[in-house]
């Protein structure tokens, strides 16, 4: 029994002396690319490149989301404020919703799933089949022209992503609650308008979004270098750079909204 | 003056863990020719070229490259000297988001500042001498294995390195593109001065083009000669491996308890 439980508790040290391990691993790596970034700045064609495939191949699942988004938003937000008479701030509703959480965080959510998965697999499999060692053979640093330009990518993609997601999920809110419904239009904007705030909603919005997008594209980077060279081993980083990204998505914008909204009305 | 012998290997040893891959080799290979590493699946020798690439540490002894021991070259200095060298790996190895011309170009491109012109009429060369210039427009995937594999010599000779390794390069081939490729190594070796390094298996295949051949087994050199000395060698782990013999020094059987006692048939005729 006595042995059970010391195996027990070597298992459990095991685990967190690996967890420690592999953050420090994934801290170095973090560094490591933003040392090697100079390539990716001086060439900037490889990442309009990665920009392309991590940007642009993402819109339409953005796009199509915001709206959707805004549209339940519009909704949901009519049929409750209605009940106080208060149905003309439905577009300041739709607004502050929309840029301040559900814009930064579930466009960052479909991002991790769409282009984090992506970078990872791509890399991933790179790695498994030898093009990255092969790389390195031909005294090319895969760090600096592999990773950092996906990085670089990501981190530029993923604020404009969002501010795309608002902005159509303003219109989505803009549809039905004004052409379908029949809100004042006049209302619906100068209320959105008087109550949006740059700084404060606008703004906060827009630095939530860049450290989504830095610790997204990190951590699909980083999943795809680390990858073991199997196929097995390559699924298995996918799935944790969408696990481990949604859950720092969540966790960072409860720390960040904490600190820009505290004590705010 | 220049030495004549391009690599030299002393006292080298390398462990994975625990476990000892190379154990204290020793080799030296000549400028200009053609060397042989043969060995069974895990027996070193990737590790052997790894090595000389400086892609791991030994554990100890050294490989020196053109005069320069290999662990010892900081980053950019070792990057310095595989730029002299390139490595053409089990099946290609292409960049698969690159067209087989901008995959020849990629060194070109990365170490050089030459014009996009002179890039293009470079890389096409290259793919001439491969016999794959018709095919620069198309993608890795669009390739057939001896192609791809075509397409990686030519752009390991992009530079016009002084040495090339190749890791198991007639692994899965038809019998035409074997040939091609064994001819493609000899032929250029011979025409650009190289040194070539070929890992691999295939006896017959390699016995017709290399200079040289080294034996490892269990981690030692366990024979060498030139291509004729071996066929005729009477050691028996080369008379083994060149005959492809099922059974010898190299045991058809992993190592296991008796048979009978595995079956648990001890005493049962007593």
């Amino acid at each position: 029994m006595p042995r059970r439980i010391v195996a027990g508790i070597q298992s459990v040290g095991h685990r967190v002396i690996d967890s420690i391990w592999r953050l420090g691993y994934a801290s170095r790596f973090f560094l490591l690319t933003l040392i090697k970034s100079g390539t990716s700045l001086r060439r900037f064609t490889l990442v309009i490149r990665e920009l392309y495939f991590t940007g642009v191949q993402s819109l339409i699942i953005i796009l199509v989301s915001g709206l959707f988004v805004g549209m339940v938003l519009g909704l949901q937000g009519f049929e409750t404020l209605q009940r106080y008479g208060a149905e003309s701030a439905v577009g300041t509703m739709v607004a502050l919703s929309l840029l301040r959480e559900l814009g930064p965080v579930v466009s960052a959510l479909l991002f991790a799933s769409r282009a984090g998965s992506a970078i990872t697999a791509e890399i991933g499999l790179m790695k498994a089949t030898e093009q990255l060692a092969a790389m390195e053979m031909m005294a090319v640093d895969p760090i600096a022209r592999v990773v950092a330009p996906r990085f670089w990518a990501g981190v530029i993609s993923m604020p404009l992503l969002a501010a795309l997601f608002s902005a159509i999920g303003v219109y989505g809110g803009y549809l039905v609650a004004v052409v379908l419904i029949g809100v004042d239009e006049g209302s619906f904007w100068s209320q959105m308008q008087s109550a949006v705030d740059f700084r404060y909603d606008v703004v906060n919005g827009i630095i939530k979004t860049c450290v989504f997008g830095i610790a997204v594209t990190a951590i699909a980077v980083f999943e795809g270098y680390d990858a073991a060279p199997t196929a097995e081993g390559v699924s298995g980083a996918t799935t944790r750079t969408v696990v481990t990204s949604s859950l720092a998505i969540l966790g960072l914008d409860f720390i960040l909204t904490s600190f820009m909204f505290r004590g705010m009305g | 003056m220049v030495s004549e012998s391009l690599i030299e290997i002393e006292g080298l040893n390398f462990s994975y863990g625990q476990r000892p891959v190379l154990k204290g080799i020793d080799m030296t290979m000549e400028r200009g020719k053609v060397i042989a590493i043969m060995g069974g699946s895990g027996s070193g020798k990737t590790t052997l070229l790894r090595l000389i690439g400086g892609a791991v540490r030994p554990t100890s002894g050294y490989v020196k490259v053109a005069g320069e021991v290999v662990h010892k070259l900081k980053r950019d200095e070792l990057f310095r000297m595989r730029r002299k060298m390139s490595m053409l790996f089990q099946f290609g190895a292409l960049f698969t988001d690159l067209s087989v011309f901008d995959n020849v170009a990629f060194q070109m491109r990365e170490h050089t500042d030459l014009p996009e012109s002179m890039i293009r009429d470079l890389v096409l060369m290259k793919l001439q001498a491969v016999g794959l210039r018709g095919a620069h427009e198309l993608m890795p995937a669009q390739l057939s294995g001896g192609m791809a594999r075509r397409v990686a010599l030519a752009r390991s000779i992009a530079l016009d390195p002084l040495l090339i390794m190749y890791d198991e390069p007639f692994t899965g081939l038809d019998p035409i593109s074997l040939t091609v490729i064994g001819n493609l190594i000899r032929r250029l070796t011979d025409a650009l001065g190289m040194t070539s390094i070929v890992v691999t298996h295939d006896v017959q295949e390699s016995l017709k083009i290399v200079d040289y051949v080294y034996f490892i087994a269990d981690g030692v050199i366990a024979a060498h000669g030139t291509p004729d000395e071996v066929r005729r060698s009477v050691a028996p782990f080369v008379h083994q491996f060149v005959h492809g013999e099922e059974d010898g020094p190299v045991s058809f059987h992993y190592p296991a308890r008796p048979y009978a006692q595995d079956l648990k048939l001890e005493g049962s005729f007593a």
